[in-house]
């Protein structure tokens, strides 16, 4: 600053820049020395930071920093953290029968909400987040299994899953009656409306529900027993509960026997832990249906 | 000539900024004085040692008698305690504390700034210390205009040592308040305390040494809002604290009065000895009237009453008085004292009937409740034999020390409906037992199932909740919904 220019502010005493915009004089106000000072020591820090720390990327790679702290070893320090809270729960919940878990109050509680979250991440794209089922998904709150309902039952088929291409899954399929020939494709509507009278529903149109109730004895029944109750080791649904997988109508139940049905379910011990099965288990058999 | 030089400032021109003047307040005694003393030690008193203070509750809830227990979410205040749901209490506290704020303003001023405030009691308990170790207002003066010497340092970093201790001890009893006191303390003082307890320590041994040493009458000044909101509230008859400028003015020094005296002349009782502004802890001079940096802590009426005592004028030149009076006493009228008024009458009715209506609410609140949830998907469940079910989420409360036995109860509904809850005991047709801990809440998932038949889209009902033991009960409505509720 030239010192021509310096003058003194009258009412602030302080110097001024000599700059004057409009009669607006600019004072000389260096920054507060607490503040340069913060300044130098965060430039200082950021060099030691640097050093101490990973910074810089480089091309593939980056500089690791002289104290060897990664932000993975964090999470996986955090992570082992919780099984050691969670513990002695997982540990019991893994080697336990489910029949032993629902028994022990405090076992139940924690395999109830391990449950519910398992199911929210692992089962709800199907089934939905509620449990409620969807078209071709089955609903596991009501008490109508087709591949039974015990704690057992589930677990087998949360273990291993249905017709998928583990050996131990569940096998059992609906054959193609119409596509294979195993029916007269005019004899399908007969049999359609005598599964809607088994099931309570009333029959719209003309059928020959005599016809229908032959052949049901005499196709359908090795399967889904004489008064279409149905038979779990073979997953073939009871069809007198009027409650369906894939719908009621006349429509979709010739279209069920034209063509078949075979859903797949995968199944989860290759990709959940035995507490987490277990406690899978647990949960869909409390959720009310449980047998 | 340049622009600068033809723009002459006008002379006269006040800026916005102003400095801090340092104030030495002196030491004084007197009535006030003790009446300060005496609020400062029940209040410091209270905050250091009440988390020490037991209450036995039995052998499932602590024992400390003033208790914030966040982990567990329970306040604890004697035979009190409250849940998070209960909190609306605490808006009843504040209102009742915003309204005996207001009480007091109509009666007596600023008596919360000048004696109960804590920024008033630690700065009054820091002048102490810096009274007790750097000498009094003329020592303390003179030697803050004398270069730095040995003795100066040592006495600087002695108080400012005393000042921190106080400070760490003030974070350290706030800490206290939010956890087992004598187990915390033991933690504390052999490093195994958690992060957070240190971390509000230092905290407040921050704010309180900063707030009390350095920043003291400015917050009074510049940030405190009571001052403001205050001047609003008050009316010109409660009591402040006020310079008799009828029986003061005109002043001036003993020897001129006596001279004056002689001559017949008259002369006030103010002697401009300007002792009322050297004990004054913001610096202010009270015989400019009311103002907004006099926190009425009524030190200047001991100075005064001193000075009058010795030169054998009557006491009371400063003293509580009221506006209204000041005129009177101008009009050479009696002082009128005017304590019930409407303002004090409405204030005082307001905290009486809010604080009863807390007490019978307090005192009424059942320990045991019950809330339902209820599935939103899916909604009903239709099962094999064409029964419908329903299930909720139920939550058990109880409030009490012991475990107590639940009767959950079905109230509504066809015949032949029937309920059940994953983990407990079914006892009836449409009901379930179940065990709740002490001080806790207990989730039930519940399954109402109603036998085939049902056609109404949503059928009222409600879950009944029974104490065994008590016969105490709470009940919770909801509804059953079927098909045609939509889905």
């Amino acid at each position: 600053m030239a010192a021509e220019h310096d003058t003194v502010d009258k009412v602030t005493g302080k110097s001024t820049t000599g700059h004057v915009w409009d009669g607006i004089k600019e004072l000389n106000n260096p920054l507060p020395a607490w503040w340069l000072y913060l300044f130098y020591i965060t430039i200082v820090w950021g060099i030691g930071y640097v050093i101490a720390y990973p910074a810089i990327p480089l091309a593939t790679t980056f500089t690791k920093g002289l104290l060897g702290y990664a932000s993975r070893d964090v999470i996986e320090q955090d992570m082992e953290g919780l099984k050691a809270i969670r513990g002695e729960s997982m540990i019991q919940l893994a080697s336990a029968e489910p029949a032993k878990i629902v028994a022990d109050p405090k076992l139940l509680g924690v395999a109830r909400a391990l449950g519910k979250a398992a199911f929210g991440t692992n089962c709800a794209p199907c089934h939905g987040q509620g449990a409620q089922g969807a078209r071709s998904y089955p609903n596991l709150n009501d008490d109508n299994w087709l591949w039974g309902g015990t704690l057992a039952d589930i677990k087998q088929t949360i273990t291993h899953g249905i017709r998928n291409e583990n050996a131990e899954s569940r096998q059992g399929n609906m054959p193609a009656f119409g596509r294979d020939g195993l029916l007269p494709k005019a004899d399908i509507p007969h049999v359609a409306a005598y599964v809607q009278k088994l099931a309570g529903r009333k029959v719209d149109g003309n059928f020959d529900l005599k016809k229908g109730e032959k052949l049901f004895a005499e196709n359908c029944a090795a399967c889904h027993g004489d008064a279409g109750k149905g038979m779990i080791e073979v997953g073939a649904p009871n069809l007198a509960a009027d409650i369906w997988l894939y719908g009621g109508d006349h429509a979709t139940i010739v279209e069920t026997l034209t063509n078949g049905r075979g859903g797949v379910m995968p199944g989860w011990s290759g990709r959940l832990d035995a507490a987490t099965i277990n406690a899978l288990t647990v949960y869909v058999h409390t959720l009310g249906g449980g047998r | 000539m340049s622009a600068a030089e033809r723009l002459e400032e006008p002379e006269d021109e006040v800026p916005l900024y102003a400095k801090r003047r340092e104030v030495y307040p002196q030491a004084v005694s007197g009535v006030f004085r003790s009446i300060k003393w005496t609020v400062l030690c029940v209040t410091l008193g209270i905050y250091y040692f009440l988390p020490f203070v037991r209450w036995y509750r039995g052998p499932n809830a602590p024992d400390q008698a003033v208790l914030i227990d966040f982990p567990a979410r329970r306040f604890y205040f004697f035979f009190i305690e409250i849940w998070p749901q209960e909190f609306y209490y605490l808006t009843g506290l504040l209102v009742l504390a915003a309204l005996t704020l207001f009480l007091m303003n109509a009666l007596a001023g600023r008596v919360w700034c000048g004696y109960l405030c804590p920024q008033t009691v630690w700065t009054d308990l820091f002048y102490a210390v810096e009274r007790m170790i750097e000498g009094d207002r003329r020592e303390r003066m003179k030697k803050s205009r004398e270069p730095w010497d040995l003795e100066r340092i040592a006495e600087k970093v002695l108080k400012h040592s005393v000042w921190l201790m106080i400070a760490w001890w003030t974070g350290g009893a706030w800490v206290l308040y939010f956890s087992d006191a004598p187990t915390l303390v033991r933690d504390l003082a052999t490093f195994q305390a958690p992060v957070v307890a240190y971390v509000w320590i230092g905290i407040l041994t921050f704010t309180t040494y900063t707030l009390a040493g350095f920043m003291r009458e400015q917050v009074c000044l510049y940030m405190c809002p009571w001052p403001r909101i205050q001047a609003a509230l008050t009316d010109e008859h409660a009591l402040n604290v006020m310079y008799r400028y009828d029986r003061g003015e005109p002043r001036m020094s003993v020897k001129k009065a006596e001279q004056a005296r002689s001559s017949g002349e008259i002369v006030g009782d103010c002697v401009d000895c300007n002792q009322c502004v050297n004990v004054c802890p913001t610096g202010v001079d009270i015989r400019h009237g009311a103002q907004l940096g006099c926190i009425q802590c009524g030190l200047c009426i001991d100075a005064c009453d001193n000075v009058m005592a010795k030169v054998g004028r009557p006491t009371g030149l400063i003293g509580y008085d009221t506006d209204a009076n000041a005129k009177r006493r101008e009009e050479r009228q009696e002082p009128v004292y005017r304590i019930v008024r409407p303002r004090t009458v409405l204030y005082a009715a307001l905290i009486v009937g809010i604080g009863a209506l807390m007490l019978v609410s307090l005192l009424g609140r059942a320990s045991l409740g019950v809330s339902a949830l209820h599935d939103r998907n899916p909604l009903f469940v239709k099962l094999a034999d064409g029964s419908l079910r329903n299930a909720y989420t139920v939550r058990l409360i109880n409030k009490t020390l012991e475990e107590r036995v639940y009767r959950l109860e079905l109230v509504g509904l066809p015949q032949g409906t029937h309920i059940e809850a994953v983990g407990t005991t079914v006892s009836g047709e449409r009901s379930v037992l179940a065990e709740v801990g002490p001080d806790r809440t207990r989730e039930l998932r519940v399954l109402v199932t109603v036998p085939k038949g049902i056609t109404e889209p949503s059928v009222p009902l409600s879950f009944r909740l029974t104490d065994i033991a008590t016969g105490a009960q709470a009940t919770v409505e909801d509804f059953f919904k079927g098909p045609g509720s939509g889905q």
